[in-house]
């Protein structure tokens, strides 16, 4: 034996252990990797874009004394009846069956309690959510569960879901462990099984077809809603056009990064664009129709602060939805519960196996259990709470760019 | 009889005066002449009337329709009587794709033949076609009950969930987990209602018709299904 140094092990780069795990799993379940969750590998992000602030060319406002304003209205192109927010973060759609009962009215109470709107998800209204909420958006998504005209009547905006950041060109999929007797009734399905939604509208395909659609809802709601047309990241340019086209009065865009309660890993990870490669190419398309602020745009996908939301709107969004940040703000994920996630062969921050119904946190389950855990009172409140500093945040950025509205932020704004 | 000029007073119009029948109204027969395949025509009525419809119309004819009866005398464009609530429609002609889509509840008769498409995704409502239906009708179909006199084009009842399928026909080719199953004597007895109720009892018998419904085979996921996913 000589003591030459011998070749330390090492990993490959292609095969790392967590490829070589994910392969082990495939090949023992025969099943691809169902997860909730957005996007985990490394993307082009809001992280990727910094604000100027103020210089010897343009002065700032005074942080305290000088007001900022928040305020946003959605829905003016059509509706009789246009949505005014407090502040431009909304509470994105999630599915009632993905979420708990009291998630959904927590969700609506920090949001109410903030002065911005919720959205109901596949799988219909439930009442915490519409008795909870001053401004509650319906889904109006290509599985129909639940969809009723009375329902119709009762929201304060409608939004027809084309696709969704996690998934574009993907339906819903809720698992059998999730479909409860109320879910099952709600859905109209047998309780237990595997649901997988339609990932394409039963009744209408096309920017044509979508054009009378849109027409249709509104003669039923006596063109009283504002319609918003929310679609994937996939062609920001082209589908956003033609949501104006078919006569939406707001478009929202969720990137790829956009959270989901179920969807296979590989989906999620590998189809679709980042939000922040979306957001000039629907500004562009918004602009050269002349409809920029015309027509609103909501944009999503892993947003998480004031700073994002800034950026968002100076890149030209009207508002930001937020999903899993509003889920973490409400305690999932929470540390509290490592013991338990531990138990699940995970740990906190970490935990996306929602679709098992198995939530420590009692937010994305079915198990009254489970759900018995979580306050929605005190949820509500987490959010509300999280929704004002990020709102602070922006305006904070916002005066040191000298702007006296969030929407006053523009591309010069920003360093690029 | 209240008669509604379609091309001279407008959709907008029509649909407002329907929609302010609210509950029980004395306003209970409704004739609406001139409707050149317009869209929507009497989307979202919530009221016991009784609305004919003049000639043929366009996409999403009673769309959402709670308890009225709307009568076409023509034929309907694409989904007509979509997620229909309660209520009956009924088609003198033919009916385009997605007749009854998502529909809930009521019952559509359609007494010419229905396109593609006929009855996806319903869940609760009643139809009944006096001809044919093409392909890919039924498709993810929940609930409610699919009567078909003539035939069915390929990839009848594709996903199936508890919908049941009754054709008089021939099927040219059922959609995965989809399978033909036994009459008994309480489907005969439905049947035999679907018939009368839909206008049907004089063309066709219910032991003239073979049943399909779900496999349940793709209720959960399961790899030795793989190939149907
Ligand atoms: C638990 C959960 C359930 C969701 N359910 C729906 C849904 O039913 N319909 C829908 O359009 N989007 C749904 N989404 C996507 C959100 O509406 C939104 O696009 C996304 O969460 C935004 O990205 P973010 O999570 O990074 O904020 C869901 C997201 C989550 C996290």
């Amino acid at each position: 034996m000589t003591d030459l140094p011998r070749t330390p092990p090492r990993f490959s780069a292609t095969f790392t252990p967590a490829v070589n795990a994910e392969i082990r799993r495939a090949a023992a379940s025969g099943i691809y990797d169902i997860r909730g969750g957005g996007t985990k590998r490394h993307l082009p992000h809001f992280d990727d874009l910094l604000f100027l602030g103020a210089s010897i060319s343009r002065y700032p406002l005074e942080g305290y004394r000088e007001k900022c304003a928040t305020d946003v209205w959605l829905g003016t192109r059509f509706a009789k009846k246009p949505i005014h927010l407090d502040i431009p973060i909304t509470i994105a759609g999630m599915s009632f069956g993905a979420l708990s009962g009291p998630a959904k009215e927590a969700l609506g109470r920090g949001a109410t309690e903030a002065g911005t709107s919720t959205t109901t998800g596949d799988g219909g209204m439930t009442e915490e959510e519409r008795g909870h909420s001053r401004t509650l958006v319906y889904q109006y998504l290509p599985s129909r569960y639940g969809m009723n005209p009375d329902d119709l009547r009762r929201c304060d905006a409608i939004e027809v879901v084309v696709g969704q950041g996690a998934k574009p060109g993907g339906g819903g999929m809720l698992l059998g462990q999730k479909i409860s007797d109320r879910v099952a009734m709600m859905r109209n399905l047998p309780k237990g099984i595997d649901q997988r939604s339609a990932c394409r509208h039963p009744d209408w395909t096309g920017p044509d077809d979508l054009e009378i659609k849109i027409m249709e809802l509104r003669e039923i709601t006596d063109w009283e809603k504002p319609i918003y047309v929310k679609i994937g990241g996939a062609r920001p340019y082209y589908d956003t056009a033609l949501a104006v086209k078919a006569g939406a009065d707001v478009v929202v865009l969720d990137g790829m990064q956009g959270g989901t309660a179920a969807t296979q890993d590989v989906f999620i990870e590998h189809v679709g664009m980042p939000i922040l490669a979306c957001i000039p190419q629907a500004v562009k398309a918004l602009q050269d129709l002349g409809m920029h602020r015309k027509v609103q745009l909501i944009v999503s996908g892993g947003i998480r602060s004031g700073a994002d939301v800034a950026k968002a709107m100076a890149l030209g969004a009207d508002a930001v939805a937020i999903g899993t940040a509003a889920l973490i703000a409400l305690g999932d994920n929470d540390p509290v519960w490592e013991e338990e996630y531990q138990k699940l062969g995970t740990t906190a921050d970490a935990y996306d196996d929602w679709h098992e119904g198995r939530d420590p946190a009692g937010i994305t389950t079915q198990d009254p259990e489970l759900y018995k855990r979580f306050d929605p009172v005190l949820g509500g409140r987490r959010l509300k709470n999280y929704l004002k500093v990020m709102t602070l945040e922006a305006q904070t950025i916002a005066r040191a760019c000298g702007k006296n509205h969030l929407h006053n932020l523009d591309p010069r704004t920003l360093c690029r | 009889m209240q008669t509604f000029d379609l091309g001279k007073e407008g959709l907008r119009a029509l649909n407002s005066s329907l929609h302010a029948l609210k509950g029980q109204t004395n306003m209970t027969a409704w004739e609406v002449i001139n409707p050149k395949g317009a869209h929507a025509i009497a989307a979202g009525v919530d009221a016991p009337v009784d609305i004919t419809v003049r000639g043929s119309t366009g996409y999403y004819c009673a769309g959402m329709n709670k308890q009225a009866t709307i009568r076409i005398k023509g034929s309907a464009g694409p989904g007509v009587a979509e997620n229909m609530m309660s209520g009956t429609v009924i088609i003198d002609g033919n009916a385009s794709q997605y007749a009854g889509a998502t529909g809930r509840g009521g019952l559509l008769v359609i007494k010419g033949n229905a396109s593609s498409r006929c009855g996806v995704s319903m869940k609760g409502i009643d139809i009944v076609v006096h001809g044919s239906i093409g392909h890919m009708s039924a498709f993810m179909a929940q609930s409610g009950n699919l009567v078909v006199l003539g035939d069915a084009g390929d990839a009848l009842g594709d996903s199936l969930y508890e919908a049941r399928l009754f054709v008089r026909g021939s099927v040219k080719s059922l959609g995965a987990d989809c399978i033909q199953k036994e009459m008994r004597p309480e489907h005969l007895a439905l049947l035999a209602d679907l018939l009368k109720r839909g206008e049907a009892a004089d063309k066709a018998r219910p032991e003239e018709f073979k049943r399909y419904g779900s496999a349940r085979k793709l209720y959960n996921f399961n790899i030795d299904n793989a190939s149907s996913y």
